[in-house]
């Protein structure tokens, strides 16, 4: 059934190997990647999830309240778990490659790569301190 | 691509086809590590260059050519600098150069130790911006197209879809390289088959001095790869199995702690090989897998100095020796490197064949002589490239176009190759089996130490090997990237090339260069000042003449290193 | 040292089979030898008819580029001895039309070449007579990681954003476009950048990494299109924040 393959001497009949879907389980270095292009959605779904804040917040006490009631269920808490262990992946994976995109001449030397993604995790926890600090002293 | 670029830069209405058999970054100027020589320091001369190329070359350098060649040079080195070749700076941001075997003063420009590789690119990447030069990329040369005396196209192979086809053209320039693969141990690549020096023999050019082969010192056992001379410069040592720097006993100097200029290991490249062969006579080389071998030690010179200066070396070593010079002794053998001979030229490139041009290792100018010094092939290629390209151009600019009669010479070519090769059932003898025994012959007959007997003994083996050639076996008919194809048309091009080599080895009864005769130690002026010339008669066999050399300036003299 | 171990090819013919088979072949295993030795071999002495390219066996020429047990590899610098006891599968590089064996069609990467330009761009030529550009070591340094490409098709293998959009312009082409807009002698950043805007050319990059991971000469590919995106971001904000100013 198969048909017999057409070749002419002078034009060769190039074998274009097709492309699966699942190309990229065969090799663990484009899972890890396949699994950053999807952490993309668990950081939108952060952005959802504070805009419905901000949302319940602008709508009164009793919305918020209605609010907290919602994402404390388990079901959120797990979409919630889940999330951030996905966007605390893709910050990593991000600062570690931000050095080989980012180059910084501080007097006409080159930043060794090191030093830049040491400068944006520090960044990354003065923010996370600065952000605990605002939350925890406002609570209190 | 430096001919190609001169052609499209002379008469930009002109087409320029350049066909290889390989893309042109394949090519094997990009294994070339050291460097290249021009005079731009202050304390440098172009006669004290010319001077060292022609007594490196023991005075068979032609000297009008050499001192074009000193004199251009350096602005082709710098012409290349402004296409974007990385050369190593100093602090200042000028060029670098830096001190190479048989020069005498520092004056060997480099890219780190990929200066080949970074020229190559150079060149083909600057290549890309003329829209005149059309490359046909994959295509064999089977056959020079010649009628009415002249040159006028090639046939070829285009190897993915097996067509073979003519390419019609006002003239053509060879610049396919060296032969190293004759021999069984060389630095050169699996491509380097002698194909353009047996294209111009075939087509009734005479090949020239082809009886001076370079071995370089240092290369790794097995694998052919080249430890660069870069090595010896940066203060290597070569030793023997005591430990000993044997090349003291050689005539090369005293050891010095840091590197001398032209003495002991920075001596010319023949005269280390030899030492290596006394060495082994001797009994004090070591015995490894692949034969007998020497040491080079880099280990005193530490892991900075190694990787700031030679770090291909180490990467060389590392990866494909399993070796680490910081720490470990390197073993190396000489192996082939260079043909200093090949299709005989004159100073623009142009062979006595009207219509046909050649530049780079194929060709022979010359002004490498008996003995190429290290760092002069590079611009040799860029000088006489350019040279080449100007003068064809201009040549065929008043051409008129190539006879109709030329199709049918192609379509016998055609022909032959179908019958030959392609549609062939019968054959017996294995391609590997001749080409091996090609090699043996070569290194045993016509290594580092000839004699009469040893290379009529060659010769005798070559014919044989040609008569068994006709009835090689051929499995693949396929027309689609036949490569079993051009490994015997290749083998059949080393056949040529090889016997050419014997038989001028064979007629100079001397020892000059890189050409050492047991049974004619010294050089003999009166009759051997002559450059070999090798024409095929037409019934095929071949015969040698002799063409004085040019000297200008300097007269012979005695070749002394080390004092 | 003489052990041997076998090598399962990829073979196609395109003269007589629609799709690739396997074909397997035994060579000796030594401790010297690559991949290429082992191919070499069966070439030699089993099968003359086995298709391959190869040149200069160290690693320089970018010929020998294929796919061992799935990872693509320069062959001459796979040892044999890492793939004891065997079976090793070798196949040609992935994300190219195979004419044959294991050799693949790059064309597209040769045009693709030449659309980025790479060369030396001037407004105006420098005179022989007025010597070399000066350019300082430190300066070198900031392209010359870039210019050690070998072209050997490692990383288009490698990439999957070149497998679903054969459009891509690619890792190699791109971190030589950013070899000759890094140099300090080069004036042709602008044009590169409008042909590199485009929507096949850096944007399409998603940031795998693969063909830095992959690339035998560390040239970083990867990291170079970053640096082109953020440099081109960069470009758009100067000239809409600065429409008046010179770009």
């Amino acid at each position: 059934m198969s048909e017999r393959p057409t070749y002419t001497p002078f034009h060769p009949r190039w074998y274009r190997p097709p492309v699966s879907t699942w190309w990229w389980l065969k090799r663990p270095s484009s899972r890890a990647f396949i699994l950053r292009e999807l952490s993309s959605i668990f950081v939108a779904w952060f952005v959802v999830f504070f805009l419905l804040l901000v949302a319940a917040v602008g709508r009164g006490e009793a919305a918020y309240q209605e609010f907290l009631r919602w994402a404390t269920n388990p079901g959120s808490v797990l979409i919630n778990l889940v999330s951030l262990l996905f966007v605390v992946f893709h910050a990593v994976t991000w600062f570690n490659l931000a050095p080989r995109a980012m180059v910084v001449h501080i007097r006409g030397k080159r930043v060794p790569g090191k030093l830049i993604a040491a400068s944006n995790y520090g960044a990354w926890v003065v923010t996370s301190i600065l952000v605990a600090w605002i939350i925890l002293a406002g609570s209190r | 691509m430096r001919a190609a670029i001169a052609i499209a830069e002379t008469n930009p209405r002109l087409r320029v086809a350049v066909v290889s058999k390989v893309y042109p970054m394949r090519s094997h100027t990009v294994s070339a590590e050291g460097g290249a020589a021009g005079v731009i320091a202050a304390d440098d001369s172009l006669d004290e260059h010319a001077y060292d190329t022609i007594s490196g070359g023991d005075w068979l350098c032609d000297q009008d050519a050499v001192d074009e060649f000193v004199k251009e040079a350096p602005q082709e080195l710098l012409r290349l600098e402004h296409w974007g070749c990385p050369w190593s700076r100093t602090p200042e941001g000028r060029i670098a150069v830096r001190a190479f075997g048989g020069m005498q003063k520092k004056r060997t420009w480099f890219a780190a130790d990929k200066t080949g590789f970074h020229m190559l690119h150079t060149l083909f990447q600057t290549s890309l911006k003329y829209t005149s030069v059309v490359r046909y990329d994959e295509w064999f040369v089977t056959k020079l197209l010649v009628d009415d005396g002249r040159v006028q196209g090639v046939v070829a192979i285009e190897l993915m879809s097996g067509k073979i086809q003519p390419i019609l053209a006002k003239a053509v320039i060879l610049c396919t390289g060296g032969c190293g693969r004759v021999f069984p141990f060389t630095t050169n690549a699996s491509i380097k088959t002698g194909d353009g020096m047996a294209l111009a023999y075939a087509a009734g050019a005479p090949l020239k001095d082809m009886e001076f082969i370079q071995y370089h010192p240092t290369g790794l056992p097995f694998t052919g790869i080249l430890i660069t001379e870069a090595a010896r410069a940066e203060g290597g040592w070569l030793l023997n199995k005591d430990g000993y720097r044997y090349l003291q006993d050689y005539n090369l100097g005293t050891p010095e702690p840091e590197p001398v200029l032209r003495s002991m290991e920075l001596g010319p490249r023949d005269r280390l090989s030899q030492a290596f062969v006394k060495e082994v006579e001797k009994g004090r080389a070591i015995d490894g897998p692949y034969g007998a071998v020497v040491h080079l030690d880099l280990r005193h010179l530490g892991r900075q100095v190694i990787d700031a200066k030679i770090p291909f070396v180490r990467e060389l070593c590392q990866k494909y020796q399993n070796i680490d010079p910081v720490k470990e002794l390197i073993p190396v053998r000489p192996v082939i490197h260079y043909v200093m001979g090949g299709v005989h030229t004159d100073i623009d490139g142009a062979t006595p064949l009207a219509g046909l041009y050649a530049a780079g290792e194929v060709a022979c100018v010359s002004i490498n002589g008996a003995n190429r010094l290290g760092s002069n092939s590079l611009p040799e290629l860029l000088v006489f490239g350019a040279r080449a390209g100007r003068a064809a151009a201009e040549y065929a600019s008043t051409q008129t176009d190539p006879n109709s009669s030329l199709l049918a010479q192609a379509e016998d070519e055609r022909r032959r190759l179908e019958r030959d090769f392609l549609h062939k059932t019968d054959g017996a003898e294995r391609l590997a089996t001749i080409r091996t025994e090609m090699q043996e012959t070569m290194e045993q007959g016509a290594g580092i130490y000839r004699s009469g007997e040893g290379l009529t003994r060659a010769a005798d083996r070559l014919r044989e090997l040609q008569e068994r050639f006709r009835n090689v076996a051929m499995q693949d008919s396929s027309r689609t990237f036949n490569t079993e194809l051009t490994a015997v048309l290749e083998l059949s091009f080393m056949l040529d090339v090889a016997e050419s080599i014997v038989h001028c080895a064979l007629r100079r009864e001397e020892s000059r260069g890189a050409h050492q005769r047991t049974d004619f130690t010294g050089r003999d002026d009166e009759r051997f000042l002559a450059h070999s010339l090798n024409y095929r008669n037409s019934d095929g066999s071949s015969r040698v003449e002799y063409l004085p050399v040019t000297i200008t300036r300097w007269l012979p003299g005695e070749r002394v290193y080390g004092r | 040292m003489d052990d041997r171990i076998t090598l399962r090819l990829a073979r196609y013919r395109p003269e007589e089979e629609a799709e690739p088979t396997f074909e397997e072949y035994e060579v000796p295993c030594r401790k010297d030898w690559v991949v290429l030795d082992g191919l070499n071999y069966i070439k030699d002495q089993l099968d003359g008819t086995l298709s391959f390219r190869w040149s200069c066996r160290m690693g320089i020429c970018g010929s020998c580029g294929m796919t061992v047990n799935g990872e693509p590899k320069l062959t001459c610098e796979t040892f044999l001895t890492d793939y004891a006891p065997g079976p090793v599968r070798i196949e040609p590089l992935q994300n190219f039309p195979v004419i044959r064996d294991l050799i693949v069609e790059m064309t597209d990467f040769m045009q693709k070449l030449t659309t980025i330009k790479p060369w030396i761009v001037r407004d105006e030529e420098r005179p022989l007579a007025e010597g070399e550009y000066r350019q300082t070591p430190d300066e070198m340094s900031e392209y010359m990681q870039y210019s050690m490409c070998i072209n050997c098709m490692l990383c288009y293998a490698a990439c999957p954003v070149y497998s679903l959009d054969p459009k891509f312009i690619g890792p190699a082409a791109i971190a030589l476009a950013q070899r000759y807009n890094l140099d300090s002698r080069d004036e042709g950043s602008g044009e590169r950048l409008d042909i590199l805007s485009q929507h096949e050319g850096i944007w399409a990059c998603t940031f795998v990494g693969e063909c830095t991971e992959v690339c035998p000469k560390d040239v970083d590919p990867a990291g170079a299109i970053q640096r082109y995106k953020l440099d081109a971001a960069l470009t758009s904000l100067k000239s809409f924040l600065l429409p008046w100013g010179a770009r």
